[in-house]
This record gives structure tokens, sequence and C-alpha cells, in this order.
């Protein structure tokens, strides 16, 4: 790792004030992916603006039709969480499958998304329910949060402070796990959300995308019958060792498939 | 700039100016010689140097020793006052020991923390939620079966009757 100065704030705006005089400064969540990616010496920040230290990314707080995660809840408390599993336990179930123990108590919910890594899981939720990125300067529509490979809509100096997820009528996330990182190949997640069907993939693509294909056909019959015969185009899916694009292509329709049965119970 | 850091580890109150970078693990081995902690990867897989951070099972090649200013850490090295047997060793450790749980013992420090944080919260686990999560821990040479039935029969030997002195509680 090449030498970085740590500053742990206590407050949102001296956090921000630290990232927004510094362009080379980052923040810092629960470290389970920056803290490799400095020590392969694939980035080099001048600071480390410890968020851990703030009150105002830990709540969680339900509404009437909504419920907010804070940006800094570890994936244990996520998948923990009463009023998570009371209210949305399909989100606790999806923090339940991240990695290994030792990851989901350090992980975050804000630092997955804001890293946008292709095979992550929380960005097909924020896709799959529609939900809102709140940062410390506005509100981002999840649909327009993720722009690429590693990369988000957040600007220098703007972290996320919560994701507010709408309340399904339902939904079911599966994802097909990388059998080494756990990580996934290929996940699909499948809402109905005041009325209407979604589904995202994540793991796929160079980020998460939505399935607008399969959308219309839930939309007319939310079964999985509906989805059967939706052929997956493999242009533009990714290749790596553990899964050629085609093959990706067929994972989606199973996993989309199973979700839409788990849903669907 | 190096940076204060105070940190109990296995009960103790420890500090040291450290420079930001500083890993928790390296903070364990070469500062409080703490070797038992071990290092098998460098990409956050292997679980050989896990530890207990606040009840709570983490990688310490993965935490900053400055994140972890004002934590109680557990070590393997201190594992064992925390539950101690007639012999002074953890239930796991002889568990291990008697299961054959180990070949080379490099893996195995990892694997004992870790398994010892599932017992913190799960008295009873099934072979599928052990190994499930024991997905953090990799073993190159015992293989995991032997792994698994140390950590049950550790299980079943808290379950008895306990002796009264204060043991580390998840947090
Ligand atoms: C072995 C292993 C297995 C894993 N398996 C999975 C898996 O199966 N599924 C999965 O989804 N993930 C997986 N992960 C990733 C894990 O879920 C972490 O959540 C993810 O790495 C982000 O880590 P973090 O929250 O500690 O953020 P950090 O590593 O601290 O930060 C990540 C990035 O986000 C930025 N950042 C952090 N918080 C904020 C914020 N609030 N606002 C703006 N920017 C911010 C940081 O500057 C950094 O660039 C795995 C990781 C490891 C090491
Ligand atoms: S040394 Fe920490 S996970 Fe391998
Ligand atoms: S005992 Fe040798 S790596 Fe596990």
């Amino acid at each position: 790792m090449h030498a970085f100065e740590y500053i742990k704030p206590n407050t949102v705006w001296e956090a921000v004030d630290l990232l927004d005089a510094d362009e080379d400064a980052r923040p810092l969540a629960g470290g389970m992916t920056l803290l490799p990616t400095l020590k392969q010496r694939l980035a080099q920040p001048t600071q480390l603006v410890d968020l851990a230290g703030l009150e105002d990314l830990q709540i969680i707080s339900e509404g009437p039709s909504s419920l907010t995660i804070g940006a800094m809840k570890r994936h244990v408390q996520v998948a923990r969480s009463p009023s998570i599993n009371a209210f949305l336990p399909v989100i606790a179930h999806l923090a339940e499958g991240i990695g290994d123990p030792h990851v989901r108590n350090r992980g975050t919910i804000g630092g997955s998304i804001s890293n946008s890594d292709p095979a992550a899981d929380y960005p097909a939720a924020v896709l799959g329910l529609g939900a809102t990125v709140i940062t410390n300067r506005r509100e981002i529509d999840g649909q327009d949060f993720f722009t690429g490979l590693f990369s988000t809509a957040l600007e220098q100096g703007e972290i996320v402070m919560a994701i507010r997820f709408p309340l399904p009528e339902r939904a079911a996330y599966i994802k097909f796990p990388n059998p080494a990182s756990r990580y996934a190949a290929v996940g699909v997640f499948v809402a109905r959300v005041k009325g209407e069907a979604r589904v995202a993939v994540t793991g796929a693509g160079p980020c998460a995308f939505r399935l607008p294909q399969m959308e219309e056909a839930l939309d007319r019959s939310f079964a999985v019958e509906a989805i059967q015969d939706i052929e997956i185009s493999q242009e533009g899916l990714n290749a790596d060792p553990s899964a050629t694009p085609e093959y990706r292509a067929h994972l989606i329709g199973v996993m989309a498939r199973r979700a839409v049965e788990a849903a669907a119970r | 700039m190096p940076i204060k850091v105070e940190i109990t580890v296995n009960g103790a109150p420890t500090s040291a100016e450290v420079e930001p970078r500083t890993l928790l693990v390296h903070y364990l081995r070469e500062y409080l010689g703490l070797t038992g902690t071990h290092v098998g990867c460098d990409t956050t897989q292997c679980g050989a140097c896990v530890v207990h951070a606040d009840g709570r099972s983490i990688k310490s090649c993965t935490a900053l020793a400055a994140q972890m200013n004002g934590a109680k850490i557990t070590t393997i090295e201190g594992l064992a006052a925390t539950h101690p047997d007639a012999e002074g060793l953890h239930p796991l450790q002889a568990a291990f020991r008697d299961c054959h749980g180990l070949q080379c013992g490099f893996c195995t420090p990892g694997m004992i923390m870790s398994g010892s944080a599932l017992l913190l919260e799960n008295a009873d686990p099934t072979d599928h939620e052990i190994r499930d999560w024991l997905e953090g821990n990799i073993c190159r040479c015992t293989g995991y079966h032997n792994i698994v039935r140390a950590v049950k029969a550790a299980a079943s030997a808290m379950r008895e009757p306990k002796d009264p002195r204060p043991q580390e509680t998840a947090a």
C-alpha cells in the first residue's frame, strides 16, 4: 500500500469538507473493496475519510410505503434487522448471501453500491425495486445511479447517506454464485412494485441493468410461463473464467424463472 | 503522519504510534509479537487472519489498525481465556486436536477464530450451517470434513454446564 492519511470525522459536513478540499481523498466504509484495491496499488488516495463515525449513515427507518437503510449499515446488520426482515425480507436475504460472514461483518450497503462492482448483489435490488439513492446533495433515481463498470453518478465530495427502497407487493432475488468468491456470476432480482413488474440483472454486464422485455411479459402475467420462451441475447455480456457470455445469457433465464417462482409464492 | 491507536487485545490495553496504512494483522504480529494470526493471501479470501473484533469475526488483513482504534480484539492467543476447559484450551482448540481438524496448521488459527465466532451466536449449528459459515476460510490440506466435525464436537462440549467465569459475547 502507498502511504495515506487517515481521518475519522464525526459529522457529515466535516467528511464532505475533507473530500471537497482534496480530490484525491476517498471515503472509507468497511474497506472490503477499498483496502484490497490499495494493497494491489491500484489506487493511490492521499487521505481515507472513515465514515464509521457518522451517526446519520446508521439509520434504518420505515415509512408508510418505503424503508430507508443508512449507507454504513453492514451486511450483517441488514440481514438481522427485525424491521428489514419484517418489511423487506428480500433485502435481508440478499445481504445474508453476500460473500462470507467476515465480509458481512465489515462490508456496507453504501460501499457496495458506490463501488458498482459488476458482480455485486445490492445493485440488482436498487434497480429491481426502483430505489432512490440519497446523498448529501440530492436524491438520485436508482435507474440513473449505476453508469458503468465501477462507475456511478456520484461526484467528488458526494457521499451516499442512505438508500430508500419502496416496499414491493412481491419480490425475490436469486443468484448463481461464483463458487470461489460468492459474488454473483449472474443474479436476477424480480419484483412487482406499485403494480408494475421489474426485473434487474447483476453479474452479467458492466453494471446492473433491467430487462424490459421480461418486465412487459410479467406485467401481462406474473408467472414463470410468461417468461419461459424469452431468449436473452449474449451481446455485451461479461466473459471471464467463471462464465462465458453465452452461459451467462442462459443463466439469466434460469435465475429469472427461479426468482419469479419464488416471488409468486 | 503516524497516528496513535489504542486497542484492547486479549483483554489487555495496547497502544502504538502507527502509520495509517498499518493493517490490523501487522499491528498484531509486528507491534505486539502475536504471530498466531496468519496471512495466507493478499486478496481477503483465505480467512487465515480471522480475529474477533468486539465479538464478531473479521479478516484482520483487511482492516486498518486505525479503524480498530478503541475496539476489543481477541486473537487465537487469547481465545482459550474466554472459555477455558480443564486443560486451559478453548473447547474448539481441543476439538481440532481430537478430531484431526488440522494437518499443516496454517489455516487453523483462522478456522478456530471463525468457528468460535459461529459458536458465540449459534450454540448448536448443523453441518450445513457450519459449512456455510466457513465459506470464508480456505484449507489446502486437511479437507473440511474433520474441521466440520471439530466445530460440532466443540458445540456439544460447550453446551455442557459451563464454568462461571466471564465469557466473550457477540456485540
Ligand atoms: C471475499 C469477498 C467476497 C465478497 N462477496 C460479495 C458478494 O457475494 N456479493 C457482493 O455484493 N459483494 C461481495 N463482496 C463485496 C462486499 O459486499 C463489500 O460490500 C464491498 O466490497 C464494499 O465494501 P465496503 O462497504 O467495505 O466499502 P469500501 O471498500 O470501504 O468502499 C468501496 C468504495 O466505495 C466508496 N464508498 C464507500 N462508502 C461510500 C459512501 N457512503 N458514499 C460514497 N462512496 C462510498 C469508497 O470510497 C470506495 O471507493 C465481497 C468482498 C470480499 C472481500
Ligand atoms: S490473509 Fe486475510 S483473508 Fe487471507
Ligand atoms: S491444515 Fe494446512 S491449510 Fe488447513
